[in-house]
């Protein structure tokens, strides 16, 4: 009886020992499931507000209509109907607040029971009109024809660069000016960290001694663990401005602050990373290269390095992947203008930046909420990208090893 | 003048050349931590008081304390801490003694590594999604918590994974040898042995939790509450989400950079506290597992 329980505890506590270690995999699971949901239903969905619809004169001969037209349309940009493939006569805007302007308060009536019958007349006696209005104005006797607009489709949000999530009535959702964005500054973060991280990681692993080591070990670490919002901090206050008064610009807050504050936080992971790499390389080698008369320098420089390298290459995707994924250090120095980049020295807007200044302004579940979702989306996809490429490295590295 | 080709001096001024510029490169990576010390700790101390460190902010802001955003935090770390502390000792527990070298434990490993990777940003978005919506806990310390808990998982993982890795085969052996279950073993013999270097890595978990803002922007973190909370479905101010506000969008930004300094002076202690007390909890844990 007593070895019976003794077992079954054993084997009890093995199964809350195996639930634990799937947590990790539970949780990403979840991750994937609840991030693509809500983005991928994105593309389910037409560029107009759920609850809304675009009413134009039924003798239009407009068929289809784009959304960025929509929205050109609305910003007075497109004024006749002939350069959307109609007939030449000028566009009349109408939104529900126009109302006013065309019916007293008396014909909408007390409880505004009125209104879906006067905008139907109102659309039916301008041939010019196009009017966003509510849908539930717009029933079954409605006189107008209502436009119908494409889904967004993924092909467009990839390669779109007008990123206006909350334009009424069509919202613009093209993410190239924020990709390129993010890409352009963490090239540029991996490009400064690069050379100082592997030089700091040379250094520590095969040229300071025991005891300099010792020393800047725990300052790597110390740097690694200084949180990303004071560094953010740091950036505004020390960078932005010396970014400014340097290369006299209008603001500091440029895709370069950004870049040497990502780099500065890139740093410890490609230095422990590399050193670690460097340290791999077996001592017989270093000691043969030496044998032969060559000096330490060109020992390290033809040996040690060459042997690291598919470890010191790991070291930069990681780092790259970190500054891809960094959000508050980012938000803070880079300005966040969502445009095309042209050069380090303006301001950009990376995809992490977006979601977190964004999401707190955007409906729960509308089109600006799923978008940001999407967001998040090639963010993990990204991530999972850098990841697994790493994983595939040092499991290379491993097996050639032995 | 040209250099005669691989002679003695030639490669040996080489040498000197590549090694100088290395160590000037290293220091220089050491110099840039320290102005960001330096700044901080200048700017800094001048605003840390005693009322600093215990009053509620005011005037938008602008005058006062912190002290709400620091009481925040301290239930953040704690609750994360109570919900990654156990399933990460167990689950690397798990990984490290009772699994072989099989599929599951690259798996599983592969699993916590890409977890690692994850930007906290998807986690703030994942937290919202789950816990602040569909679980319904509303922005709340538990949201915020089950959040950053899930991001530090990896971490603890990790760390005590190393730390039992480090534990020699043959005090396991020796436990088997005296009659002991696997799970005596385990419990006597092997988690004794690891404990300074998981504790070690528990702590400095906690100085990454404290300074996490992103997971905390949707599931918890308050504009501006000056209240302490009463509950763990309550929303609090926390000490990095502060930062960000008043240095980027609070009421008046040049006006709150002195409060900005103060409370980036109080989270880079905390950094530096819990590297601290964890080298110092190692080598004396470390020193007293060598005696017995």
């Amino acid at each position: 009886m007593k070895y019976f329980l003794k077992k079954l505890t054993g084997k009890l506590i093995e199964g809350t020992l195996f639930l634990s270690s799937t947590v990790t995999t539970l949780t990403i699971i979840l991750i994937v499931f609840f991030l693509f949901r809500e983005g991928l239903s994105l593309f389910k969905h037409s560029p107009i507000e759920d609850g809304f619809v675009v009413a134009i004169n039924s003798q239009n001969t407009v068929k289809k209509i784009t959304s960025p037209q929509i929205m050109d349309i609305f910003d007075q940009e497109i004024t006749n109907w002939e350069m959307v493939g109609g007939k030449n006569d000028s566009i009349i805007l109408f939104r529900i607040d126009n109302i006013t302007d065309y019916y007293t308060e008396e014909q909408m009536g007390d409880t505004l029971q009125h209104i879906p019958k006067l905008l139907s007349r109102l659309v039916d006696s301008i041939p010019g009109i196009v009017a966003f209005i509510p849908a539930s104005y717009a029933g079954a006797d409605f006189k107008g024809r209502i436009l119908e607009l494409d889904n967004i489709s993924l092909r467009k949000f990839l390669t779109d660069k007008e990123w206006y999530p909350t334009a009424q009535p069509a919202a613009q959702m093209g993410v190239l000016a924020l990709i390129s964005g993010t890409l352009w500054v963490s090239l540029g973060a991996i490009l400064l960290a690069l050379p100082l991280g592997l030089a700091t990681a040379i250094y520590m692993a095969e040229i300071a001694n025991e005891k300099t080591r010792r020393v800047l070990k725990p300052l790597i670490e110390l740097l690694a663990g200084i949180p990303s919002v004071v560094y953010g901090f740091f950036g505004l206050v020390i960078i932005v401005p010396l970014i400014q008064q340097v290369f006299d610009l209008p603001v500091g807050e440029t895709g370069l602050a950004g870049s040497i504050i990502l780099a500065i936080m890139a740093l410890p992971t490609i230095i422990t990373i590399s050193e670690d790499a460097l340290r791999t390389t077996p001592r017989a080698m270093k000691e043969a290269s030496l044998a032969l008369g060559a000096n330490k320098w060109q020992t390290i420089s033809r040996v040690t390095v060459p042997y690291a390298a598919s470890g010191i290459s790991a070291a930069a995707i990681l780092g790259m992947g970190r500054a891809i994924g960094e959000t508050m250090a980012v938000l803070m120095v880079t300005g966040n203008a969502a445009v095309m980049p042209h050069t380090l020295l303006e301001p950009v807007r990376t995809i992490p930046a977006t979601i977190a200044a964004e999401l707190g302004e955007a409906t729960q579940g509308g089109l600006h909420f799923k978008a940001l979702f999407a967001l998040g989306c090639i963010l993990f996809i990204i991530t999972m990208m850098v990841n697994l490429t790493v994983e595939y490295i040092s499991a290379k590295r491993k097996y050639s090893k032995r | 003048m040209e250099w005669p080709k691989n002679t003695e001096r030639n490669k040996n001024l080489r040498q000197v050349i590549a090694f100088t510029s290395f160590k000037l490169l290293s220091y220089a990576v050491v110099m840039i931590l320290f102005l960001i010390l330096a700044q901080i700790i200048y700017k800094g101390i001048s605003v840390i008081s005693w009322e600093f460190l215990t009053a509620m902010p005011e005037d938008g802001m602008t005058k006062g304390g912190i002290f709400p955003a620091i009481v925040g935090t301290f239930y953040l770390v704690l609750g994360s801490m109570v919900f990654a502390f156990p399933i990460g000792v167990l689950s690397a527990i798990y990984i490290n003694e009772y699994t072989k070298d099989s599929f599951y434990k690259r798996f599983i490993k592969l699993m916590t590594n890409s977890l690692a990777g994850i930007p906290s940003i998807v986690f703030g978005l994942f937290g919202m999604t789950l816990f602040v919506n569909t679980l319904g806990f509303g922005d709340s310390i538990l949201a915020g918590s089950l959040t950053l808990g899930l991001l530090t998982l990896p971490v603890v993982i990790r760390t005590t994974e190393e730390a039992l890795k480090s534990v020699d085969d043959s005090f396991r052996h020796g436990g088997y040898a005296l009659g002991a279950t696997k799970l005596q073993t385990i419990r006597r013999v092997v988690l004794p042995i690891a404990f300074p270097n998981i504790i070690t890595g528990l702590i400095l978990s906690i100085g990454r939790v404290s300074g996490e803002t992103a997971p905390i922007l949707f599931t918890v973190a308050a504009y501006f509450l000056p209240k302490l909370p009463t509950g763990i479905f309550d929303q609090v101010m926390a000490l990095p989400y502060h930062l960000y506000v008043i240095s980027t969008s609070g009421t008046n930004v040049a006006e709150s950079q002195p409060i900005a300094y103060g409370t980036a002076l109080v989270l880079i202690m905390i950094v530096l506290l819990v590297n601290i007390a964890a080298n110092t909890l190692r080598r004396y844990l470390g020193k007293k597992v060598k005696m017995n």
